[in-house]
């Protein structure tokens, strides 16, 4: 399985004593597969896909990566763990401001060690984005900027893909159509894909949904 | 990953040139203001140390008078025949040249004591014979070039202004008998007697340590500049503080898009440092070259100014040392990292998912100006605590530093209050948002606003000394230089023939004796006056006297001291002290200002008991004002004094202001320089800030304040803060003009000046500091009087 979630518990410190966000939470992805997250403000979507990521550590529970425990990681091993098996992508796109598209795009894959020009190229034309490489993040409009954000993923072939209400920062038209480019490529490149989402056609284009409430899993 | 991860971050550089500009101007200035003062202090002592190890000799004992006074031919005849090997030294100085002679014997000396002998190129038959030689170093010949004086052999490794000579050729020269001093050579042969017993009088002493009096003399002028080419630094740092602290924040979401894409933090702040590095060595490289060049525009005032007070000859060009390149690049780095230090900690420690806010290091600035304040109450703490329980000049500038650090540190906060209050009297939404606005600007631009503070604090506080130093001096000159005419004989035959002449042409004749002899175990000079005369007793400056105290200096009873000597020994009106073996007591204490040197005065007939070789060659002459031209005529014309060794009045007064006004050329400099930087840490802190006003004026923008308005108010705003900052600057800078004249001043120089104040003066620089604060924020109110409306509204289009 390329992600095991057990059980996992996460509260957050506030002034009125520690607030829990999820309560006992479980779900699983293979690779190849979609899963859409969905749920209200609050509920926990986002806080369970960082802990996915590796980008925070659970309270309780387990938290696997092709079968490997990631709970207990130091911050080295997180790192290279985004760098070379998992990769998100962002509501805000996160592009970095003073690289050229092009250089977005091949960023990742570089920092991971595994550019393939080819392949840069391959996913830009596929994007949509070719004629826009010589282009800074600023030159593009939002759609473009998070097709960008995706190439930058995908250029680095990582088995699990993570998406953080991808299509937040869009229009309906524009979303529909990067939430397609999204899910067309990741599934093509075999990975697995989590999308955390409000948008119900956003989630009705994944190929399995999963509700949270409360921090807890309907 | 490595190229990676380097390549993002500086790829913020190539988007963002002025910005990196900024950075290395300011860390380059920095550098620049210190390394130019350390490169001016290197020179200096390097000039100190040669001098020193001419006049010391080569680590050889000396023979000296014990009560001080020349030795006379007869006494080193005497040792030398039973059996001393001394080899005998004149020293003084031919004033109309502004030369330093040095006798010496080359045939009892040993060579290596001689400069250029060991390589064979100090001096042939020409320097014992006929007029002799002199040997001066190449710049000093250049200096003599015409001058009536022997053939100058030029010889490298002589201190500039000095002149080695033959015995016989400098006797004749300075017109001297006796010798100043015997260098112990060798032992002295088996059974000579001791020295006591030859000679009772003379002492034997140790060699004197390297760097010599003179640079003793002259610390307390180097600490100076160093202190103020360290205020310098730290004025320059705050614009690297703020440039980096402003590069870090804004690269925070891609620092934190970089640590979401798997670079470790470890690596992230790595690279970080290493990108620190490189702009440090970088702008420090330039900065070095930069304080070359300011030490090369100051050397040729700060020579003459140590010349002037010191009578220290300092090289007036510089020489090109390694460890001075080194320490500069040094101080660059270890600059960098002191103001990185903070931004760095913070980006180690940044949770990768704190969310990327725009301007949250200006929110944490806020918060931090609590700390700030607890800052600013210890830093008083440090300067109450050296002010009152700790004496001497370590104590006083870290009194001084201290104060200024906590004036810095409470800018913020004090600014705060003072803007509070101010946005009381708002009358309308516009001036509210004004005044609000105002106030949540204070924490991002505080960086340059608390450098602008210190700029304008050390301007009022060195601008306020110096001008009560030149008040108080101007009229200590006045009362001091009461004689109209100054005159100095060749030999004591030619003042035996001039005081005859002057006789019956002038109302009152003053000779001047004096003699260098220890006072209170430290190295002085003693001064015979005529003390009789109205002249001294209507004009000589005293601070503090006994009664009858002029009657009884006359009468051989008692004497005067300066000021600097009865602050070092409390020999204040009462005390006893004894010169030359005379036990007696002090009547009197004056002021002597610019004298490093304890000083006592004697009347005459006493000074001549006690040094009966000293010959009088000075006199002042009291003449009516209208026949000074025609007697100045009558003494070269018809007793044959040279012009050259008459003074009058005024051109003494010229002269002793002018050395006076090179004096504080340096700091003068230094002070415009810092204000220059204080006022570049304002504009690169506006253009930086306004990068990041879009999201605040945006709005205030769409609800119908003009683009025009806005330019205007933003203007206003940076005039606002800038006068704020003086009005907190004047207490500040005359804190530091008090410490300076009443703690400084006394630790380094012996002397105290009363404080004047100068309103004028801070009008003036009110202005300035109001001017250059509107300059540096023209170009970013142009910019937004500018901006295209489409790029305001990409403000709501877009989350930033």
């Amino acid at each position: 399985m390329l992600l095991e979630i057990e059980n996992v518990t996460k509260s957050y410190p506030s002034a009125d004593g520690p607030v829990p966000v999820l309560r006992g939470v479980s779900l699983s992805l293979a690779a190849g597969e979609t899963l859409a997250l969905t749920g209200d403000s609050g509920s926990g979507k986002s806080t369970l896909l960082h802990l996915a990521g590796g980008l925070d550590a659970p309270d309780g529970g387990r938290v696997l990566i092709e079968g490997e425990d990631i709970a207990h990681y130091d911050d080295r091993r997180r790192a290279r763990l985004r760098r070379e098996t998992v990769s998100v992508i962002f509501q805000q796109f996160n592009l970095i401001p003073s690289l050229d598209v092009g250089a977005n795009i091949a960023f990742q894959a570089r920092l991971a060690g595994r550019h393939d020009p080819a392949w840069a190229r391959d996913l830009a034309e596929r994007l949509g984005l070719a004629a826009h490489l010589s282009k800074y993040p600023e030159q593009l409009s939002g759609g473009q900027q998070q097709r960008v954000a995706i190439g930058r993923t995908l250029a680095a072939r990582p088995r699990l893909v993570l998406a953080d209400e991808p299509t937040g920062n869009l229009d309906e038209g524009t979303g529909a159509e990067v939430a397609a480019v999204m899910r067309d490529l990741v599934t093509a490149t075999g990975a697995g894909l989590l999308v955390v989402t409000h948008s119900r056609s956003l989630a009705d284009r994944m190929g399995r949904r999963m509700e949270l409430r409360g921090g807890r899993a309907l | 990953m490595i190229r990676a991860g380097l390549s993002a971050l500086l790829s913020h550089w190539r988007r963002r040139p002025f910005q990196l500009l900024t950075l290395v101007l300011g860390l380059a200035t920095a550098t620049a203001l210190w390394s130019g003062v350390q490169a001016i202090n290197a020179e200096a002592r390097a000039s100190y140390d040669e001098a020193a190890a001419v006049l010391a000799g080569p680590a050889l004992d000396t023979v000296e008078r014990a009560a001080g006074g020349t030795i006379a031919v007869e006494e080193w005849l005497a040792l030398r025949r039973a059996g001393w090997q001394v080899s005998p030294v004149i020293e003084g100085r031919l004033a109309r040249h502004d030369l330093a002679i040095l006798g010496i014997d080359p045939f009892t000396l040993p060579p290596d004591a001689i400069p250029g002998e060991d390589d064979g190129a100090a001096f042939d038959a020409g320097f014992l014979t006929g007029p002799g030689q002199i040997l001066v170093a190449p710049e000093t010949a250049q200096a003599l070039r015409g001058a009536d004086l022997p053939p100058r052999i030029e010889v490298e490794g002589i201190p500039p202004g000095t002149a080695y000579a033959d015995i016989a050729t400098a006797r004749a020269l300075l017109g001297q008998d006796g010798f100043a001093r015997l260098f112990v050579t060798g032992p002295p042969s088996l059974g000579a007697p001791p020295l006591e017993r030859i000679a009772p009088e003379l002492e034997r002493r140790a060699p004197r340590a390297s760097g010599g009096d003179v640079a003793r003399l002259t610390d307390s002028f180097h600490l100076n500049l160093t202190a103020f080419g360290l205020l310098s630094f730290a004025v320059g740092l705050f614009i690297v503080r703020g440039a980096i602290a402003l590069a870090f924040e804004q690269r925070r979401p891609v620092f934190r898009t970089l640590r979401a894409l798997g670079l470790p933090r470890a690596t992230l702040a790595g690279l970080l440092a290493v990108e620190l590095l490189v702009l440090a060595l970088v702008s420090g490289a330039l900065g070095v070259a930069l304080g070359w060049l300011v030490a090369s525009l100051l050397i040729p005032d700060v020579a003459a100014t140590l010349r002037g007070l010191y009578g220290a000859e300092v090289s007036g060009s510089l020489s090109l040392r390694p460890s001075w390149w080194l320490s500069g690049v040094g101080i660059a780095v270890a600059g960098t990292a002191l103001a990185g230090a903070a931004s760095l900690w913070r980006i180690y420690r940044l949770p990768i998912l704190a969310p990327a806010q725009p301007r949250a290091w200006a929110r944490a600035g806020a918060r931090a100006a609590w700390a700030q304040g607890a800052g600013a109450v210890a830093c008083a703490g440090v300067a109450l605590v050296a002010g009152f329980a700790f004496d001497g000049l370590v104590a006083g500038f870290v009194l001084l530093g201290a104060a200024l650090l906590a004036a810095a540190l409470a800018l913020p906060l004090a600014l705060d209050a003072g803007l509070a209050i101010l946005s009381r009297s708002a009358r309308g939404p516009r001036a509210e948002w004004f005044w609000a606005d105002t106030r949540q600007q204070v924490p991002g631009l505080s960086l340059a606003l608390m450098a602008l503070l210190l700029a304008l604090a050390a301007n009022v506080g060195v601008g306020t000394m110096v001008s009560s130093f030149r008040l108080t001096f101007t009229g200590w000159l006045d009362q001091r230089l009461a004689s109209e005419l100054y005159v100095r004989a060749e030999t004591p035959a030619q003042a035996a023939a001039l005081t005859d002449w002057l006789g019956p042409r002038t109302r009152e004749i003053l000779p001047i004796q004096s003699t260098d002899t220890p006072l209170a175990g430290t190295p002085g000079e003693v001064f015979g006056v005529a003390a009789r005369s109205p002249t001294y007793r209507d004009h000589w400056p005293l601070i503090a006297q006994a009664p009858e105290v002029w009657d009884r200096v006359a009468a051989g009873e008692a004497v005067l001291v300066n000021e600097q000597l009865a602050r070092r020994d409390g020999l204040w009106p009462g005390a006893e002290i004894e010169i030359a073996g005379w036990p007696t007591e002090v009547a009197g204490v004056y002021s002597d200002y610019g004298n490093p040197l304890p000083q006592a005065l004697v009347g005459l007939d006493r000074y001549r008991a006690l040094f009966p070789e000293s010959v009088a060659l000075n006199f002042g002459i009291r003449v009516a004002p209208d026949e000074t031209a025609a007697l100045i005529r009558g003494m070269t014309d018809e007793v044959g004094i040279a012009r050259e060794a008459i003074s009058d009045q005024a051109s003494i007064k010229a002269f002793s202001l002018g050395i006076f006004e090179r004096t504080f050329t340096v700091t003068a400099a230094l002070n415009v320089l810092t204000l220059s930087v204080a006022g570049l840490a304002i504009l690169t802190s506006l253009l930086t800030v306004a990068s990041m006003r879009q999201p605040q004026l945006a709005p205030v923008w769409a609800l119908g304040l003009s683009r025009a308005a806005l330019a205007r108010l933003e203007l206003l705003r940076a005039v606002l803060l800038a006068a704020l900052t003086f009005v907190l600057a004047l207490p500040v800078g005359l804190l530091l003009a008090w410490i300076l004249l009443d703690v400084i001043n006394v630790e380094a120089f012996g002397w105290r000046l009363p404080m004047r104040v100068f309103p004028l003066d801070w009008l003036a620089l009110a202005g300035l500091s109001l001017v250059a604060a509107a300059l540096a924020a023209l170009l970013p109110a142009i910019r937004l009087r500018r901006m295209p409306p489409a790029r305001l509204l990409q403000v709501f289009a877009n989350e930033r």
